[in-house]
């Protein structure tokens, strides 16, 4: 049997050398004339591991390395790694890892494991099953099967996905289109990326439930233009699927016809937000729109759309596979299933962490993260994206749920989060926050439009000491018309983070005068 | 009198803030406490304005849809969380909303606070009038201060600095546009609201407004942020009219104040017929404001409405009766009474000399219909004759004739909401975006929606392609082939089975039918055949025919590319019987719509000017009909028609007509063959022009009779769709007499005894008179608005749609339609066919126009050649050249372009300079003599610059308008 050498093409793994290690183990093979087959894995998402090469053992499975650098590589083999030799890089079965081993992997499932533009490897882990059940089932079945299995948005708003989908079967119409939104632009995110560029079938598989269940024959995954790799992943993938018939007129040999194909961002932060991808999706200029009406009802080219995060349609196939009862049965309160938990920043052990609901904030950070990466105390944690709230030590408390995340006045999100030591300047925290919106702002609504660049102003100059009180009041009201105003997201939580920072860190508000210069 | 048309006040509209939902369903909600009960689909804002609850809104305004960006107009609702903008938010059955609260006062004041801090408002400097939108807004939410300081980054200030925390260069601040000569943009005030850039896209239809950048960046462009001069921007003030604050305002109004009263009125352009509020103050027009309850423009304008009318006031205007022995004297100011008793003893001399038929009128389509119908009577009671004609001989004569003949009625069959329910228009011989715009951007609109665009021109014509709008089919047809391509497309629908069987035996004679399908399915009339005379693509023919028979409703507009040929009666035809075939007559929708070029041209056609026809198209030989009219005027009228516009020149030039009275038409520029013309006036020994300049016929005048502006008088205009529309004066006549009182001062002086006291009185004896105007008074008038002929006890609101059961002739009547080519023919001498037409900035002959500031757009008439013919000439962009037919040669400059086909020139007659009808031939409609403007063979030739014909002419203009200056008193 030929070697097998799984070397991550993700892009986290590239940023962290694999595609140097890759070249390295190449010409190594070659030096050394020993045949063996290189496959470009996604990451399993332990990124303080990355580069992490495994081999596919006769004996002993897949054994795993990491992190590895490009001078390790001489060693490596010298070490016998191609048979699961011992070396300093070296971390046993991957499944064994504690990190990953830990995890409840449904969506992420096949993500790192297998080969991701091979369709053979994608079914022989338990691919394809969800999409062979609904073509045989009712569209309405379908919906009420994700209804069912209690799946919300995992964009951030949390929206029952059935309840969307029930709204888009319901209405008639010439045409209808299931949009992906793949503008992952969060802070601290990267599980639409992992997935996409890990195991793309499971996104197509996942949108073309959707076309089937409501009626819709095209689709579109609008990725941004910061993930060249995802694109390229997904390209091909589609044309994969295509020639293999999962799209086309007849979606697995069925009556059922549903296509698509991949769009690419411009750089927009909001284009992000579902309304203003539909205008750039139209090929307009990326701007809000007013709901309603919901895309549902009036979406892409006017037409009603499913909206889905990349995350919610891939976690679409395990739950048409193994039933809604299945996936119900994972997490809290009416946040169900699992979640990919990215946990960034300064943290020992940054990565994608999929879990199901209702781990507390406290064990994400502390234990599974590992504190932070300077071993200084964590003082604060974003969770959610830029437009999260900060969470004190105090909060660690806090179940990771939908609604015990807002009952605390923060947000769930994407699920990414961020941690920061004692060093953060909140003051500068919120002013980042401010800043961020208002480099992003679409423009459209006054409140982020103006708001946001009148937010940094007044944050300068309470960070200058001027009348500290009275900026105070002032952001605390603009935040108010933020919150309340604003047409989207984008302005309306953007109070999120700088009313935390205010509340839960105040001394960072208040800072000490400068001293006046001796006489 | 309604108070809403009384001038002593200012007509002030309700902005609902949304548009009106059309659901049949209704929802009761409370707002404040107050019940009301809308229309499902209608916005909270709305519904509470109709409950009389105001709530403040900036980005809103009902001629556009919701867009949800200021939110300064945020509700609370009883359950729902959050606050959400009442524009966006649909009512609901039993819902319960609070527009006033704490909560939503702080969130305004907020907002508002936010507005002001990139605003002169908030630097404490005065910004435009003062009174804005936004200047009431900020009173009403009780804004008292601008916490955040003017030191942040602004639109507001020119000067550099660094804006503190941005450690960037203030480089937001754009300067002021005063391009365009009728408005400023002034962007420092902008709050980036889009009212503009959504009133320039979904009312407008040019898109030539943007945003751009985003965020704080945000700003409000033309084009490719270009000054508003220089980009697509039609200065049709849609965008001013939407702004609610003073970035986009007129100049009048920044210069003069703003206005103190109004009246509603029509427009005295196209035959739209568009309303608007004359806003005055003092005894100055300030503005033209498109009012929203005109049914033909829905509250839009065009650069000719709504700026255009500074003519009113140019000092060209005469304002003193003038007379002359001879038309080489200079004029010579005299009374009122002097002109007038000169004039009827000059009649009464000719018709002793010459005969009773010697003196003849024309009567003008620019006049209402009282003063047109005054005219027409002064000719028929006064002088005893028939020889009444009006200026729609040389337009649309064989409209009234083509479907007089096969439906039975000389208009349009629809209303121009008719449109909204159209799925394929077909527009043929007309270019609306240039004539017709505020028509031309509601059918626009409709295509937005996905309605199916057919274009029969030989020009690519802004209506075939531009922003979000392309033709499915333009036909480039070779001029003067309208008929053969008309009836290929018959043809199509003939032999390939696609007629509306049922609607043709229910409608029309089956046996008329039948000869008719048995002619147009001959081969000669096949696309193939057809093709090869007309130059269009026999499949661009069958795909057209194919799509207008089986598309949905189908609508024909058309225009002068009608009926402008010597076969135009024929083609009016050919058209009414496509209709007829494919059942697209008698409901919303579809018809057989003429896009008639003047404001009052359909009305003066009603009013009887023909010769041969009392008011109501009844014929003069008819003795019931006559009798009508001889037992109130006390006069035999005379049973034999009258002689036509083309006839009377003959009759002069032959001796045998030597007086008329012309009341607002200047028919030596714009009748055809310009020296013929010119020889049948000079011919005369009396020549009346009544008009607001001395025009090109004046040079041939012995009297002037200075006319009034549609702004000083009372009346009515009648437009393309049959609609009826109020004129009401807001000035005084500047020249003493509206031209109704000076007609019936000239009529009292032949020794009628005329009485009018008031234009109403006249209406009043209209209406007693002709059936299809027996319900119209100015009560009714003023209490509906406007009515659309016939109205009568059958239809005392008026006819939006005609032929609804039936055809008003009985059974539609099919007619052979065979296509005849004309005589004018290209040849080696001239191998070009010239073709006219409008632009968008100037109207027909330009007397109004080139007295404003539209000159801008378009100083001079250009000549439209091809490339390759402008190559053959050796002719470059720009260069002057010779334009000459057999009729005569001029010169002008070439504009190089293939909207034009190879073969095809086209050039506009805005300017009396050019005399495109020195060029233009005598041939005309068989049947209404209506000239054949649009086929003229030519040649083209580099030229020097103007001919001699035009240096002499323009010599002999400059000499007979001088006037005498006036003696000094001892």
């Amino acid at each position: 049997m030929i070697p097998r050498i799984y070397i991550p093409g993700d892009s986290g793994a590239l940023a962290l050398g694999a595609e140097k290690v890759a070249k390295a183990i190449e010409k190594e093979l070659a030096d050394r004339g020993i045949e063996a087959k290189i496959v470009r894995n996604g990451s399993r998402g332990a990124y303080f591991l990355e580069p992490m090469v495994e081999v596919a053992t006769a004996d002993k499975g897949r054994v795993a390395y990491g992190p590895v650098k490009p001078s390790d590589v001489k060693s490596l083999f010298d070490c016998g790694f191609l048979t699961g030799g011992y070396h300093k890089r070296w971390l046993g079965a991957p499944d064994k890892i504690p990190f990953l081993a830990k995890q409840t992997r449904l969506t992420f499932a096949r993500c790192g494991v297998i080969n991701p533009l091979s369709l053979d490897h994608y079914k022989a882990h338990g691919g394809l099953k969800g999409l062979q059940n609904a073509v045989a089932m009712a569209p309405a079945d379908i919906v009420k099967q994700v209804t069912e299995s209690g799946l919300r948005g995992r964009g951030g708003a949390g929206f029952p996905t059935g309840i969307k989908w029930k709204t888009v079967l319901e209405t008639t119409a010439d045409r209808k289109y299931i949009v992906c939104n793949a503008d992952e632009g969060d802070s601290g995110t990267f599980a639409d990326r992992m997935i996409m560029e890990g195991d793309p079938f499971v996104l197509i598989e996942g949108m073309a439930i959707a076309g089937i269940a409501t009626g819709a024959t095209k689709g579109f995954i609008y990725i941004r233009s910061e993930y060249p790799h995802a694109v390229a992943v997904m390209r091909k993938a589609v044309e994969i699927a295509r020639g293999a018939g999962l799209l086309g007129l007849n979606v697995l040999g069925s009556p059922n016809a549903f296509d698509m194909e991949v769009r690419v961002g411009a750089g927009a932060y909001v284009c992000g937000e579902e309304t203003s991808l539909l205008d750039s999706l139209e090929g307009k200029r990326g701007q809000v729109r007013a709901k309603p009406p919901l895309p549902a009802h009036k979406g892409l080219f006017g037409k009603p759309t499913v909206i889905n995060n990349v995350i919610s349609l891939a976690s679409v196939p395990i739950i048409m596979d193994k039933g809604a009862a299945f996936y119900k049965d994972f997490g809290m309160g009416r946040s169900r299933g699992t979640i990919p938990i990215q946990i960034a920043g300064n943290v020992k052990y940054p990565g994608l962490y999929e879990a199901a609901f209702g781990m507390t904030l406290g064990e994400i950070v502390d234990d599974i993260g590992g504190g932070t990466a300077t071993g200084r105390p964590v003082k604060a944690v974003q969770v959610g994206g830029p437009l999260g709230a900060y969470f004190p030590r105090a909060l660690f408390d806090t179940p990771f749920d939908y609604e015990a995340f807002a009952a605390k006045d923060g947000l769930i999100g994407h699920a990414g989060i961020v941690v920061f030591d004692d060093t953060a300047d909140m003051l500068k925290q919120a002013r980042f926050a401010m800043e961020f919106c208002s480099i992003e702002s679409c423009g459209k609504c006054t409140p982020c439009r103006i708001g946001s660049t009148r937010g940094v102003e007044v944050l300068d100059r309470l960070a200058q000491s001027i009348e500290p009180e009275k900026q105070i009041a002032l952001v605390t009201d603009l935040c108010n018309t933020m919150k309340f105003g604003s047409l989207c997201a984008l302005g309306g939580f953007t109070p999120y983070p700088v009313m935390s920072a205010l509340n839960h860190f105040p001394e960072d508000f208040r800072p000490t005068p400068v001293a006046e210069a001796a006489e | 009198m309604n108070a809403a048309f009384d001038i002593k006040s200012l007509v002030q509209e309700i902005d609902y803030g949304t548009p009106a939902s059309e659901a049949e369903q209704q929802v009761t909600l409370t707002v404040d406490g107050k019940s009301v009960t809308v229309p499902a689909g209608t916005s909270i804002m709305r519904a509470s304005m109709e409950a009389g609850v105001e709530i403040p809104k900036l980005c809103a305004t009902d001629m556009l849809d919701s867009f949800g960006s200021c939110r300064v107009c945020l509700v609370e609702i009883d359950g729902r969380g959050g606050t959400p903008a009442s524009c966006t938010t649909p009512v609901g059955e039993g819902m319960v909303v609070h527009t006033q609260t704490d909560r939503l006062n702080a969130i305004r004041r907020g907002v508002m606070e936010l507005y002001v801090s990139d605003h002169p408002t908030g630097w404490n400097e005065k910004a435009g009038t003062g009174a804005s939108e936004f200047d009431k807004v900020a009173k009403t939410v009780g804004l008292t201060e601008n916490r955040y300081g003017i030191e942040g980054r602004n639109h507001v200030k020119q000067e550099d600095g660094v804006a503190p925390g941005h450690g960037s260069l203030a480089v937001d601040y754009i300067a002021r546009d005063e391009s365009n000569p009728y408005f400023t943009y002034d962007p420092a005030q902008c709050i980036v609201c889009s009212r503009c850039v959504r009133a320039c896209e979904e009312v407008q239809g040019t898109f030539a407004l943007t945003i751009e950048g985003r965020g704080f960046e945000s700003r409000m462009v033309a084009g490719m942020h270009e000054d508003f001069i220089a980009s697509e921007c039609v200065s049709c003030g849609a965008c001013v009219q939407a702004c609610p604050t003073d970035a986009l305002r007129e100049k009048s109004v920044l210069a003069k104040g703003l206005p103190e009263r109004s009246a509603v009125t029509t427009c005295a352009y196209c035959g739209v017929g568009c309303s608007f509020k004359a806003e005055v103050k003092g005894d100055e027009v300030i503005r033209m404001m498109p009012y929203k309850e005109g049914k033909a423009n829905h509250g839009h304008s065009c650069v000719k409405g709504r700026f255009a009318y500074g003519y009113a006031t140019h000092k060209d205007r005469i304002l003193s009766p003038m007379i002359r022995e001879k038309v080489t004297d200079p004029w010579r100011e005299v009374s009122w009474e002097e002109a007038i008793a000169h004039t009827a003893k000059e009649f009464r001399r000719i018709q002793y000399q010459y005969g009773r038929t010697a003196i003849g009128g024309i009567t003008s389509s620019r006049c209402t219909n009282e003063e047109t119908y005054l005219v027409q009577k002064l000719v028929r009671q006064g002088f005893r004759n028939n020889n009444v004609d009006t200026c729609a001989r040389v337009c649309h004569s064989p409209t009234g004739y083509g479907l007089g003949q096969t439906y039975g009625t000389s208009a349009g069959t629809q209303d121009f909401d008719s449109v909204e329910f159209t799925d394929v228009a077909v527009v043929i011989g007309a270019n609306p975006v240039s004539a017709h715009p505020v028509f031309a951007s509601r059918l626009k609109k409709r295509l937005r929606q996905g309605a199916k665009l057919i274009v029969l021109d030989p020009r690519r014509t802004e209506m075939v392609k531009s922003a979000h709008i392309e033709a499915a089919y333009h036909l480039p047809l070779k001029p003067g082939t309208n008929v053969a391509v008309l009836t290929a497309l018959a043809h199509v629908v003939v032999t390939e089975g696609l007629f509306d069987e049922a609607f043709i035996r229910e409608r029309c004679d089956w046996a008329e039918f039948q000869d008719w399908a048995s002619f147009v399915a001959l081969p000669e009339n096949s696309p193939e055949i057809v093709g090869k005379l007309s130059g269009v693509d026999p499949e661009l023919i069958r795909g057209a025919a194919r799509l207008y028979a089986t598309g949905g409703n189908g609508a024909i507009y058309y225009g002068l590319g009608v009926t402008e040929h010597s076969q135009g009666s024929t083609t009016v035809m050919a058209i009414a019987n496509l209709a007829m075939a494919t059942g697209n007559i008698g409901r919303p929708g579809v018809g057989v719509n003429p896009l008639r070029g003047q404001n009052n041209v359909q009305g003066s056609c009603d009013m009887g000017s023909f010769p041969h026809e009392l008011p109501g198209y009844r014929h003069i030989s008819g003795e019931a009909v006559r009798d009508i009219y001889e037992s109130l005027w006390g006069v035999k009228l005379d049973d034999e028609p009258g002689l036509r516009i083309p006839n009377m020149l003959d009759a002069a030039v032959d001796g045998s007509f030597k007086g008329i009275y012309i009341q607002g038409e200047d028919i030596l520029q714009s009748d055809p063959d310009t020296k013929h013309v010119a020889a049948g006036l000079a011919a005369m020994e009396c020549v009346v022009v009544h008009d607001l300049f001395l025009n090109e016929t004046a040079n041939y005048a012995h009297v002037f009779l200075p006319g009034s502006t549609f702004l000083e008088k009372d009346g009515t205009f009648t437009n393309a769709e049959r609609r009826i529309n109020m004129v009401r004066k807001v000035l005084e006549p500047k020249a003493r007499y509206a031209d109704w009182e000076a007609t019936q001062e000239l009529a009292r002086a032949i020794g009628l005894d005329w009485n009018y006291r008031h234009p109403s009185e006249i209406m009043d004896e209209i209406a007693k008179t002709t059936p299809s105007f027996a319900g119209v008074s100015f009560e009714l008038l003023d209490r509906v608005g406007s009515v659309q002929w016939p109205c009568n006890e059958k239809a005392p609101l008026g006819t939006p749609i005609m032929h609804i059961d039936g055809f008003v002739r009985g059974k539609g009547k099919f007619i052979r339609t065979e296509y005849v080519a004309t005589d004018e023919r290209t040849g080696p001498r001239f191998p070009l066919l010239l073709t006219t037409g409008r632009i968008l900035s100037q109207y027909n002959v330009g007397a109004q126009t080139r007295r404003t500031e539209n000159v801008m757009w378009h100083a001079e008439d250009r000549l439209e050649i091809h490339p390759h013919d402008a190559e053959n000439r050796g002719i470059r962009d720009g260069d002057w050249v010779r334009l000459a037919s057999r009729s005569g040669e001029t010169s002008l400059r070439a504009l190089i372009t293939d909207r034009v086909s190879p073969g095809v020139v086209y050039t506009t007659f805005h300017h009396p300079d050019t005399q495109a009808n020195v060029i233009t031939t005598d041939f005309s409609d068989w049947a209404t003599n209506c000239p054949e403007y649009k086929v003229t063979a030519v040649q083209v030739a580099p030229s020097n610059g103007p001919t001699e014909w035009q240096r002499d002419y323009n010599e002999q203009a400059r000499q007979s308008r001088r006037i005498a200056p006036l003696e000094a008193a001892e």
